[in-house]
């Protein structure tokens, strides 16, 4: 047990960037390995989104007015893009409790101790939480797809674009996690992370054009609902799988999507993942 | 020169508490410090601080070379840190716990995996490598919490009670692992509660109470402080309690205690084992028989009573929480 050979054994001090990503794989492991250990958590955490595309196509279904069309199969197209967004932000919350639950735990003082990228703790749960929520979008398009939806039901798209959209709700998904990895280093304990986490994204998901078709909303109400960022992801999933309810609008963001989501989760992702990292670097629970 | 681990007026405050009043350390390379305390002390501060966890307010700290304050990262490459709860991921199994650790000390996967069987083998998990560790004991939790702590054989460790909350067959076992790890060369310390943990443990011993070591240096060089050797004698009949007081109170430096119940009394002397063996000498000659002598000194309880005006473990345990946060 001489320090001397086993000094040899560390991989000398890599560059920073190759190091961090190095790490976050390792964390990341960590999480996943936890995530198929807990399957109950992955059973949980489908059940919901599954339950909210059943309810809105059938509860919802026969009396909502998208453009002009009130019928129920135009709804179930024009829903699933608002359903699979909703489902990826909606991650935020257990990852929130989950970074919550382990800065309450001695594990962070260990990695806290260790010369690892500061960054990686965090990156390690988010990317694990992304491999989840794609995990999750995969049963639920395959749920919306027995209920009846169907990608090119106005209009013509292509595998490519079908994929496009669900990239598009990975990256949302994944800038989205930071936001609940900011909360759940600010909050004391998993439950207020978890609670928290929740009630910020009712307003964001809803005040939306998620559920329902925005030129029905009192102007100023449209207004913020065309300029939310998950509607620009909302709107470009619907341009990418050629579904109804791109409702005519002058906002910039609804007239270019793809770009519009594009910049708002890439916005989203740099400026929350900073926050979250200097929280954790500073944090001294 | 300075120690592998080196402190000099530490101090952090949190909020009204002052855990952390001045305090100086100074740890040779390759020696164990004890640092000994109530709960509330300062004890887990102080580790905080050296192993870059925690900033203090003021105060400078070294560790293995590397000024703490300074170059955080690098003291994290040459330390090892348990801490007072098992810090490993309970859905885990020890061996994905300790390759995990090793993996980001950033050693290559292979190594780290290898690395991670030799412990568990040597800390007698290799059973249990492959069960999550939730499914662990305590003692054997703690285990694979400081096999963690010494995936990369670091050069100086610290550990924060490490066998607080044992029982007395986990603690001996994992005493007998410390042992070997300090005769292996590395620098350690080790915060405790248990008076005779660090008796066994350390070479030297630092008293710390709220926030400040109030006392410094060997066991033997403490006791030595707190006064001097008592004789003690049980003898054999109750009838002959009166003589044999007689006899204490002539070699003594002081009133003899007796305790009646228990046959017992006690002198406080000076001269030792030359002494001891004159008193049998006396005792016999007026034929009080006597069930059991010996030249006792001052316990580590003895010192920490006399230094700090409380015993060790009584502390009101909530406000001692209050002041580690």
């Amino acid at each position: 047990m001489s320090a001397v050979t086993d000094t040899v054994r560390v991989a000398p001090a890599a560059n920073p960037v190759s190091q961090s990503i190095r790490d976050s794989m390792v964390v990341a492991k960590r999480n996943l390995i936890r995530m198929s250990r807990i399957p109950e958590m992955i059973i949980y955490g489908l059940i919901q989104p599954i339950m909210f595309v059943v309810l809105f196509t059938y509860v919802f279904g026969g009396s909502m007015q998208i453009g002009s069309s009130t019928s129920a199969a135009d709804y179930k197209n024009f829903l699933m893009a608002g359903i699979f967004a909703q489902t990826v932000t909606f991650a935020t919350a257990s990852s929130g409790a989950g970074i919550a639950d382990d800065m309450h735990k001695g594990l962070i003082d260990r990695f806290r101790s260790l010369p690892m990228a500061r960054g990686a703790v965090l990156t390690g749960r988010t990317l694990a939480d992304s491999v989840q929520t794609a995990l999750t979008l995969v049963v639920l398009a395959v749920v919306a797809l027995l209920v009846g939806w169907r990608v090119g039901s106005d209009g013509d798209t292509n595998a490519a674009r079908v994929l496009a959209a669900f990239g598009l709700l990975l990256l949302l998904g994944y800038a989205f996690t930071w936001i609940g990895a900011l909360i759940g280093m600010s909050v004391r304990t998993p439950e207020a992370a978890t609670s928290s986490g929740l009630i910020w994204l009712f307003p964001v998901t809803f005040i939306s054009n998620a559920f329902v078709d925005t030129s029905h909303m009192t102007p100023w109400l449209r207004h913020i609902a065309e300029w939310n960022p998950f509607s620009a992801t909302v709107q470009a999933c619907r341009v990418l799988f050629a579904n109804p309810g791109q409702s005519p609008s002058d906002a910039w963001p609804m007239q270019h999507p793809v770009w519009a989501s594009l910049i708002y989760s890439v916005l989203i992702l740099v400026v929350f993942r900073t926050l979250a990292v200097r929280k954790y670097r500073s944090a001294t629970a | 020169m300075p120690g592998a681990i080196y402190a000099e007026g530490l101090v952090k405050t949190f909020g009204d508490v002052r855990a952390l009043d001045g305090v100086d350390l100074d740890v040779p390379e390759g020696t164990v410090l004890g640092l000994l305390g109530p709960n509330g002390a300062g004890k887990t501060t102080t580790v905080r601080c050296l192993t870059t966890l925690l900033r203090p307010d003021s105060g400078r700290a070294v560790v293995a070379g590397i000024d703490v304050l300074k170059q955080p990262d690098a003291v994290r490459r040459s330390i090892g840190l348990s801490g007072q709860f098992a810090a490993v991921d309970e859905y885990l199994t020890g061996r994905e716990n300790l390759q995990m650790v090793g993996q980001l000390y950033q050693m290559r996967a292979k190594a780290a995996k290898e690395r991670a069987a030799e412990l568990l083998e040597q800390f007698h998990l290799a059973d249990a490598a492959d069960r999550p560790t939730k499914t662990y004991s305590g003692g054997m939790r703690r285990r694979l919490d400081l096999a963690a702590a010494l995936v990369v054989s670091p050069p100086v460790m610290f550990m924060d009670e490490p066998t607080t909350g044992l029982d007395p067959r986990n603690r001996q076992q994992l005493w007998e692992v410390i042992k070997q790890l300090v005769s292996g060369g590395t620098t350690l310390l080790l915060t405790t509660q248990y008076l005779e943990e660090a008796d066994h443990l350390a070479h030297d011993i630092a008293v710390v109470d709220q926030g400040r070591v109030i006392a410094k240096g060997t066991s033997d060089q403490l006791k030595a402080r707190t006064g001097g050797e008592r004789v003690e004698v049980v003898v054999h009949e109750r009838e002959h309690m009166r003589a044999a007081a007689e006899v204490l109170t002539g070699f003594g430096k002081g009133d003899t205690t007796v305790e009646e119940h228990m046959r017992k009394l006690t002198v406080p002397v000076t001269g030792g084992a030359k002494l001891l063996a004159e008193i049998i000498r006396e005792l016999d000659t007026r034929g009080i028989e006597i069930d059991d002598i010996g030249l006792r000194r001052p316990t580590l309880d003895d010192v920490f009573l006399s230094l700090t005006g409380h015993v060790a473990e009584a502390k009101d345990e909530d406000s001692a929480k209050e002041a580690v946060k």
